[in-house]
């Protein structure tokens, strides 16, 4: 026992041989995961430099080695060049009416279904929601011969129709979303209204659309992007150069023009900012979205 | 939209009813006209000889026997798809976990990295392509300017019957942020007192990764690997956008050759046939992936 005591300290050290090291070994480790951070952030963030100093270079400084970071001087003028080839101003508002469409889909006609779902009893209506989460794992592509034969049968292509009328009659991974937070908001707040003689339509519009502002803004977001980004839609449903999407649009200017790297990293830029825009503005809905999946569960 | 008017007599239970078909009634619409009523006729047109200008013709399996005996796209499309799958797959859920496990550490600045390392996942995938078809350019290019800085010669890429498939895996790979972030909710999900057990019990780092991250990991790793394996067998954008299918048909990957087929030969049946192919095996392979699920993928609510 006394012997214990005697050597108490040193046995602490013989215990945990690397104690004396551990403030050193931390300091090593934070700086091996700052500097793994660093390497994996210009990783991802070079291209995007890259991009942009492209756009704003002239073709001798585009074309050469080493390549050249900072444009200099810096030129504009890859900029309006683009509007000469690609009428971007037509592709942009096409592309917005198209994504206003899936939003008001997203927003009204999914919330609506998403409410009855929720909330209203009906016989069978369970059964329903199972097909329309299975609806989700049909592939796309399954349908898309004969979806292009029903639209030509419509005299639907080459216009925007095929890209609109469906979303805006409800898209299932938005409606199954918006169940999933209907859930969440208590009965209570609806019951005062029904007594009071409230229509359903009325407490759906004056009292759940209020309440779910968080839920709806993701997927006001995510139909946003989809409709932005998608590229395999506009490709088959449209012909004419006035009636193309930024996607669309953008990938007929790389066809036509593939040496033009000013101008076609004008266009890139262009069509990215606004998705940036958005991202920065709603980060969190993003981070909600995941967690409204359900995935985290 | 008041219930004051004089109203067909209803029971509450049966008004309620209604109004829940009404509220469902869009989606109805369009689930069956644009979703059963075209995988019905998909269905029937694989069995079909159907070429637009030509009335279509019941062929029965016609298709599907050209399809497996005597059409070496078909193979060499498929073929080019399970490359990339096979390849992608894999490096896409390290490279999420990597990047997951690198955010989920103290350190300064970790929101900038977060979104640094998201934000390519959500850049539109034309301007994306447009993008590293400059960088992968193999003269002025960054990455072979970058190589060449140091020395080397880099490969054709995009150009080169080798690099085209590694290409567009490199920059699908950029884009793993999403399943970056998914991991990552994963791993804050992951009970604290598990580690500080761990670590009583007297496990290093490595054990405690072993042992406790992986397996609480695993449904979400589950998760991203059912989806990216669907996902990638339909890869088509990136391919369609920077390469076209070539150089000599090296990234002709399956869904390029079946819109060639609907698209550009208009043969809608052939394609039709095609799609439902494509369809069965994926469906079929995700059902493996869940039978095997139960030997690597750890559920707690099944211990208890």
């Amino acid at each position: 026992m006394i012997r214990d005591q005697a050597i108490g300290p040193q046995s602490e050290r013989e215990i945990h041989p690397g104690a004396r090291w551990q403030p050193l070994r931390r300091l090593l480790e934070r700086g091996g995961i700052q500097i793994l951070l660093v390497l994996g952030a210009l990783i991802f963030a070079l291209p995007f430099v890259w991009m942009v100093s492209t756009s704003l270079k002239a073709d001798r400084q585009i074309f050469a080695f080493p390549p050249i970071w900072v444009p200099d001087p810096f030129i504009w003028g890859n900029f309006p060049a683009v509007f000469i080839y690609a009428p971007m101003h037509l592709y942009f508002f096409n592309t917005l009416l198209i994504a206003l469409a899936h939003v008001f889909g997203a927003v009204f006609t999914c919330s609506l279904a998403a409410y009855a779902f929720s909330r209203l009893r009906a016989p069978g209506r369970d059964l329903i929601f199972m097909v329309m989460v299975s609806q989700m794992m049909i592939p796309y592509i399954v349908m898309l011969v004969p979806l292009y034969l029903l639209f030509a049968e419509l005299e639907w292509i080459d216009t925007f129709y095929p890209l609109t009328i469906p979303a805006m009659l409800g898209t299932p991974f938005y409606i199954f979303m918006l169940r999933q937070f209907f859930l969440t908001i208590p009965m209570e707040l609806e019951e005062a209204a029904i007594i009071d003689g409230a229509t359903r339509l009325r407490i759906w519009w004056t009292i759940i659309l209020p309440l779910a502002k968080p839920a709806l803004a993701t997927v006001a977001i995510f139909s946003f992007m989809f409709a932005w980004n998608d590229f395999t839609g506009p490709l088959i449903f449209l012909n004419t150069r006035e009636k193309f999407t930024l996607s669309l649009g953008l990938q007929a200017f790389m066809f036509e023009r593939r040496t033009m790297w000013g101008p076609l990293m004008a266009a890139s830029t262009m069509m990215i900012v606004p998705i940036l825009i958005v991202f920065f503005l709603a980060q969190k809905h993003f981070i909600q979205g995941i967690a409204l999946t359900g995935i985290k569960a | 939209m008041t219930d004051a008017q004089p109203k067909p007599r209803l029971t509450n239970a049966a008004r309620e009813a209604l109004t829940c078909y009404l509220f469902l009634l869009p989606w109805g619409i369009g689930f069956l006209a644009f979703v059963i009523g075209p995988v019905a006729a998909s269905f029937v047109l694989g069995f079909m000889d159907y070429e637009i200008v030509t009335p279509a013709r019941w062929v029965g399996l016609s298709n599907y026997i050209e399809l497996f005996t005597d059409d070496q796209r078909f193979g060499m499309s498929m073929g080019n798809t399970l490359y990339y799958v096979l390849v992608f797959v894999p490096l896409h859920i390290l490279v999420a976990t990597l990047l997951a496990l690198l955010l989920n550490q103290k350190a300064r600045g970790i929101a900038v990295y977060r979104t640094l390392f998201y934000v390519p996942s959500i850049v539109p995938i034309v301007a994306g392509a447009i993008l590293w078809v400059w960088i992968l350019q193999p003269e002025w290019g960054l990455i072979n300017s970058t190589l060449r800085s140091v020395g080397i010669e880099g490969p054709l890429w995009l150009a080169s019957l080798t690099w085209s498939k590694p290409a567009l895996i490199l920059m699908a790979l950029w884009g793993s942020g999403a399943a970056m972030i998914i991991v990552l909710a994963g791993l804050q999900g992951v009970p604290q007192h598990l580690y500080e057990a761990a670590e009583i019990d007297g496990a290093n780092r490595w054990q405690r990764f072993q042992h406790v991250t992986l397996p609480m990991l695993s449904p979400t790793l589950f998760f991203i690997l059912v989806l990216s394996v669907i996902a990638s067998f339909q890869v088509f954008t990136t391919a369609y956008v920077m390469t076209g299918g070539g150089p000599a048909e090296s990234t002709l990957f399956y869904m390029l050759y079946l819109y060639r087929r609907a698209f550009v030969l208009l043969d809608m049946g052939y394609a039709a046939s095609m799609a439902w192919i494509l369809f069965v095996a994926v469906l079929a392979l995700t059902l493996v992936q869940f039978k095997l699920a139960s030997r690597w993928v750890y559920y707690e609510a099944e211990q208890s």
